[in-house]
């Protein structure tokens, strides 16, 4: 990739660039720094503002909590069937590959529904079971973070299928015939190799999670100060005319996940395609 | 980067060794509980949809889909993503293609906006449209509440599906064919027909499948931005959330059922014509 031959610049090359220019000063780069412009429009006012409601900072917790339960078991799951689906053989596993790409083409707002459908208190299926047994997954944060889930589920196994193909079981083989036991074999070959690919697999699905909106709105019956996430403040906050506090926690919400796409994209070392 | 590098599989990938064994009982116990933890978490709640929607008889579901508010809701949405796809088929190709065969400063600050779309949270995404084309927009114009709010809105959701599947193919591919056509005598048209395109199709088409599966799920980014008025701006998911918060699972599982069908549809739709596409060149 990186020694790619320079070609000569025509026309044609310049017309290309200044076209792509355009689109995405137009649809992205313009609009963005308006939002970051308007939230630092009174100086650090709109942020203090912010903070200094309860509200905003009970929701940003919540936020968090959430996504940090959603990541930990995408992560966990994710791992765990990205390394069956590679290395395993058994019945089924091409339907299975393709129906974990599904929650990709689901609408967030199906999502809720159908969480809503399966653990509802009243009428879900499960819902009555469990809350008799004193669990509360509808308008609940179990709920949430079962909708955050969801959501952001295939993204970690996508990062990490091709790698594990890539980089074959030679080495796993090695230290399995070296009397390496299962799990000694994971933490030193097989986690090594996919230490970046994992890491930005759950960069991305901390960036979806912290941004999930419809399919938590749904599920968690959006209550200021108890199941209120922060892309609900925001919508809430923008309505009720606080577009101060909007900007704001947008701007906080869109400054993490943005953060975060960077740092990764930045550490990633890249891959050498050329040279095999 | 973000959307996808899990092409059709086997597409440019290198399978260095292929030797799946076959389950032992630690990973059989592994694949259960994933399973399991599958299930209940999106198998199951999508099938309770699908069933909901036809669970008060067929009446429920024709009464529903048929009703003008809800049929102009579905078209509209059906359409936009439409259109937005085919944008994103043309534009994301070529930004693919500076992206990749185009050196210039500032090359990496377009990659971190290509991302951008995909980071930020919807709800985020309609503010950030609307402080640029909304009432108070710089340069006057105000699409906000109209039906070009939701073509806007979905172009920028959809942006890095088409960008990000296209970009690694594009990388893989030997630079030296392209020059051979020429050689050969191919006009820049020609080698454009017979040699990118057919290399470059699978990968177009499954970006072109996410981004339209994407597009007709978006609820999060036209919230603020479109104003939801019935008849006109109003999409499929907004309409399902208006049936829920109404407390008629029926309805809005059958427009959720619409929409998974559709989705699915144009999945295999793309699957056929990218096959094609690539048989032909």
């Amino acid at each position: 990739m990186a020694s790619r031959v320079t070609q000569p610049t025509t026309t044609g090359t310049q017309i290309r660039r200044a076209i792509v220019v355009a689109y995405l000063v137009l649809l992205v780069a313009w609009p963005v720094s308006l939002v970051v412009l308007k939230t630092f429009e009174g100086g650090l006012t709109n942020l203090q503002t912010a903070f200094a409601d309860p509200s905003v900072v009970f929701a940003l917790q919540m936020t968090v909590y959430v996504a940090v339960w959603a990541v930990a078991i995408n992560t966990v799951f994710g791992v765990g069937i990205s390394l069956l689906l590679v290395r395993y053989d058994f019945p089924g596993r091409g339907v299975l590959s393709a129906l974990i790409d599904l929650p990709l083409s689901v609408s967030p707002v199906v999502v809720g529904l159908a969480l809503l459908l399966a653990y509802g208190g009243s009428e879900g299926m499960f819902g009555p079971t469990l809350e008799s047994a004193g669990l509360q997954v509808a308008f609940a944060p179990a709920g949430m973070i079962m909708a955050t889930a969801f959501v952001s589920l295939p993204l970690v196994i996508r990062e990490l299928v091709p790698v594990l193909h890539e980089i074959g079981t030679e080495q796993e083989q090695a230290a399995t015939s070296l009397g390496a036991r299962p799990w000694q074999t994971f933490w030193r070959i097989t986690l090594p190799s996919i230490r970046w690919a994992l890491v930005y697999g759950v960069v991305l699905s901390l960036a979806r999670s912290l941004g999930e909106f419809g399919a938590v709105k749904i599920v968690s019956g959006n209550v200021a100060e108890q199941t209120q996430t922060a892309t609900l403040v925001v919508e809430q906050k923008y309505q009720d005319f606080e577009q101060g506090s909007a900007y704001a926690t947008s701007f906080l919400l869109a400054a993490i996940a943005v953060a975060a796409l960077v740092v990764v994209t930045v550490l990633r070392p890249k891959e050498n395609l050329d040279g095999d | 980067m973000t959307v996808d590098t899990t092409l059709a599989p086997g597409a440019v990938r290198k399978r260095r060794s292929r030797s799946a064994t076959s389950l032992t009982r630690s990973s059989g116990l592994g694949l259960g509980i994933a399973l399991t933890w599958f299930s209940l978490l999106v198998l199951i709640p999508l099938a309770l949809v699908v069933i909901q929607s036809v669970d008060g008889g067929w009446a429920t579901f024709r009464d529903t889909v048929t009703s003008p508010q809800t049929a102009a809701a579905l078209r509209l949405t059906v359409t936009q993503a439409f259109v937005v796809t085919l944008v994103n088929v043309v534009m994301g190709t070529l930004i693919a293609w500076v992206l990749v065969r185009d050196q210039f400063p500032g090359k990496r600050l377009l990659e971190v906006i290509i991302d951008i779309p995909f980071a930020l949270p919807t709800i985020v995404a309609g503010l950030v449209l609307l402080s640029l084309y909304g009432p108070q927009s710089p340069i006057g114009i105000n699409v906000a509440n109209t039906e070009r709010s939701v073509f806007l809105a979905l172009l920028f959701v959809t942006l890095p599906f088409v960008v990000r599947t296209v970009e690694p193919v594009l990388q893989e591919l030997d630079l030296e064919v392209e020059e051979a056509a020429a050689s050969l005598g191919a006009s820049r048209f020609t080698t454009l027909r017979r040699i990118l395109l057919p290399a470059l199709a699978p990968a177009i088409t499954a970006g072109a499948a996410l981004s339209f599966a994407r597009g007709i799920s978006e609820y999060g980014s036209l919230v603020l931005l479109s104003g939801n008025l019935p008849m006109k701006t109003e999409v499929a998911s907004v309409r399902i959330m208006s049936y829920i918060e109404n407390g008629n699972a029926a309805a809005a599982a059958s427009v959720a059922t619409i929409l998974l069908v559709v989705a699915l549809a144009a999945i295999v739709v793309l699957q056929v014509l990218s096959s094609v596409v690539a048989r032909r060149g």
